[in-house]
């Protein structure tokens, strides 16, 4: 007898059965589905009267610039625009060069700046030629990933020279004539709010996984410090850690070290972020089985290659979630920095409704903020659901 | 005993003690094994054999007496113990391969890491590994897509690949289907006849039967009874060693 060839059935429904059987299946599913159009409608509907009669946009129009890199020289601008250009160009290489792995992240900044571009462009900006060359830039760097020798190791190397680079860029040095240094104090906006996001998170994974391990040491004393830490950060607010780090650091630091304010503040996010990266990394480490470390002492590892090449990579895999939700809650905290006198996108807003000729613009104002914090968190997301699909979270 | 025989003797075991809290695992083991004999440890679960072989590599420290792996004293001396360890390949009831490599990634790993074996050679080997272990069409896949069978080949091509001196083997087909234990067994025969030392904790009698040249009876943390396999199965000495032989071999 033949064996049957069976197909599994279609589930293919088009749009109209797909509401008949969602929204208008029973007639109690009907009344929810009235009622909860109704309700949107009469909500949205005045906040869209609203944003089309009474809102003043004209105050992020007028204050956008301020808003993006606050009292950053404007004379050096360019230096930004650079940093944006170089993101670009590292976009663009990674997805010439990885292809599939990094298409999804290089089509999203390629549409967010024809986006930016446009609405430059509506808004009789000079902008928009800048977003037009980062498109230009992006692809062309495609391009260059499709044919370049050794085009991984350039890709990853650009990339771990970047941050830095970033940094060199925005605060200029003494040493570099084209790149006269610019004071601290005028880093702010939400170019302040990103380089804290950035450096407190690269600074505080490494300082974490080292507190998990130390967590987990042998050694009595590195292990009560670990603990010591983790516990006595993760005790205080967010707030407390910023003022200590405000007020403390000066005073263990040599005289003449004067560390500037944004430093200080970027110390206190390290600090206090490793002390809760610690606890998800360890959570990492103890779901790696027993016999994961004996197959490896078995071979002849010693602990520290174990440690790097067995544990810490599944250890980390495993809690990329964990990791990510600290990212995202990092950057949200920036906000705490005005607390200790900083201008970040937020405080940037307050003082921005202050303004006399702006006076009554809570609504936009803060709208747009809450647009901007959202936005970059979207991207987030898209980013922690992308590193899990390459890792293979949860299926290998 | 000549210097011939002396030099032999690969693994020696003299009063060999265990407790783990209070409890006496291994009581006073003596045991020496030669060059390319092939050992079969068998007895009750919680008799102490697995403990006692995980001793020999020194994933279980002994408490009392001496064990002499390869003419090195193994002591808390790490970098004894890792040099042991490069000698003595260990295969697991449970696999334990590295799930986040590959196959061939898990072979590869140590000779690279420990033995600092070029990348291209370290992989050659491995690949000659895997045909000798009948899977090198599964080189790139991931632990977790291969089966039970699979996993544990690529274990024993993975300890292999440190061009061990001794071979351990702790319960190696006790987590196999029926199935999968034959294509297992196949690899650990052509092994032992290759002229591999070999010390195995299992129940396969037919294994034993096949290639052991000694085998060992563990009950309660000692050895009760050794011999050939032909003393052991057709004249057993020990009621003890009767007893367990009856309700393993009954059906």
């Amino acid at each position: 007898m033949a064996a049957i060839d069976l197909r599994p059935p279609r589930l293919t429904v088009g749009p109209l059965a797909w509401v008949r059987k969602n929204l208008f299946s029973t007639w109690y599913n009907t009344a929810l589905t009235l009622g909860v159009s109704w309700l949107l409608y009469s909500s949205l509907k005045s906040a869209a009267l609203w944003s089309q009669t009474e809102a003043r946009w004209g105050v992020i129009e007028a204050n956008l610039t301020l808003f993006m890199i606050g009292q950053y020289p404007r004379e050096e601008l360019w230096r930004i625009w650079l940093v944006i250009y170089l993101l670009a160009a590292l976009v663009g290489l990674a997805w010439g060069t990885w292809r599939n792995a990094a298409r999804g992240f290089a089509v999203m900044a390629l549409g967010a700046g024809a986006a930016f571009a446009l609405i430059c462009f509506a808004l009789n900006w000079e902008a928009w030629i800048n977003w037009l060359i980062a498109d230009a830039i992006l692809l062309i760097f495609f391009l260059i990933g499709n044919f370049l020798p050794y085009a991984s190791r350039v890709t990853v190397v650009g990339w771990l020279l970047y941050f830095p680079a970033i940094f060199l860029l925005v605060a200029g040095s003494r040493h570099i004539a084209a790149l006269p240094p610019v004071e601290m104090s005028a880093w702010s906006g939400l170019l302040l709010t990103l380089l804290l996001t950035i450096v407190g998170n690269l600074g505080s994974l490494p300082l974490g996984i080292l507190l998990a391990l130390g967590r987990q040491s042998k050694l009595p004393i590195v292990r009560y410090f670990s603990i010591g830490y983790i516990e006595l950060i993760r005790g205080v607010p967010l707030v407390t850690v910023l003022y200590m780090a405000d007020i403390l650091l000066p005073l263990f630091l040599p005289v003449d070290v004067r560390p500037d304010r944004v430093i200080r503040a970027m110390v206190g996010f390290i600090l206090f972020e490793a002390a809760y990266q610690a606890e998800n990394v360890r959570g990492g480490l103890q779901s790696i089985h027993r016999g994961q470390y004996e197959a490896a002492h078995a071979l002849g590892l010693s602990g520290a290659l174990t440690t790097a090449l067995i544990v810490l990579p599944q250890a980390l895999r495993a809690v990329v979630p964990a990791l990510f939700n600290s990212f995202i809650s990092l950057f949200k905290d920036t906000s705490l920095v005005a607390i200790i006198g900083l201008f970040d996108l937020l405080r940037i807003a307050r003082s921005v409704i202050a303004q006399p000729e702006w006076l009554g613009t809570h609504r936009e104002v803060y709208l747009f903020a809450f647009l901007i914090y959202w936005g970059f968190n979207l991207a987030f997301t898209y980013g922690n659901r992308r590193v899990e699909q390459a890792l293979g979270v949860g299926k290998r | 005993m000549s210097d011939e025989t002396k030099s032999q003797e690969i693994i020696i075991c003299r009063d060999v003690h265990k407790w783990f809290d209070s409890f006496h695992v291994l009581k006073g083991i003596n045991l020496t094994v030669r060059k390319s004999e092939v050992v079969v440890v068998f007895g009750p679960s919680g008799s102490g054999k697995s403990t006692f072989i995980r001793c020999i590599n020194r994933l279980e420290e002994h408490q009392r007496g001496q064990i002499i792996v390869d003419g090195v004293e193994l002591t808390n001396d790490i970098r004894n113990i890792e040099t042991i360890r490069q000698e003595v390949g260990m295969v697991f009831q449970s696999f334990n391969l590295f799930p986040h490599l590959t196959a061939i990634q898990n072979i590869t790993l140590a000779p690279f890491w420990v033995r600092r074996t070029p990348r291209e050679q370290s992989s050659e080997l491995a690949m000659q590994l895997l045909t000798r272990v009948g899977i090198p069409e599964q080189a790139d896949k991931y632990p977790g897509q291969l089966s039970g069978g699979q996993q544990q080949r690529v274990a024993i091509a993975r300890a292999l690949a440190m061009q061990p001196r001794i071979m351990l083997f702790d319960e190696p087909t006790s987590a196999l289907d029926p199935e999968m234990i034959k294509e297992v067994l196949d690899v650990m025969v052509e092994l032992a006849r290759s002229g591999m030392t070999i010390v195995a904790v299992t129940h396969e009698m037919g294994f034993a039967r096949a290639v052991a040249n000694r085998m060992i009876f563990f009950d309660r943390g000692e050895i009760v009874e050794q011999g050939t396999p032909d003393q052991i199965f057709n004249h057993p000495q020990n009621d003890r060693t009767k007893l367990f032989l009856s309700q393993i071999l009954r059906h």
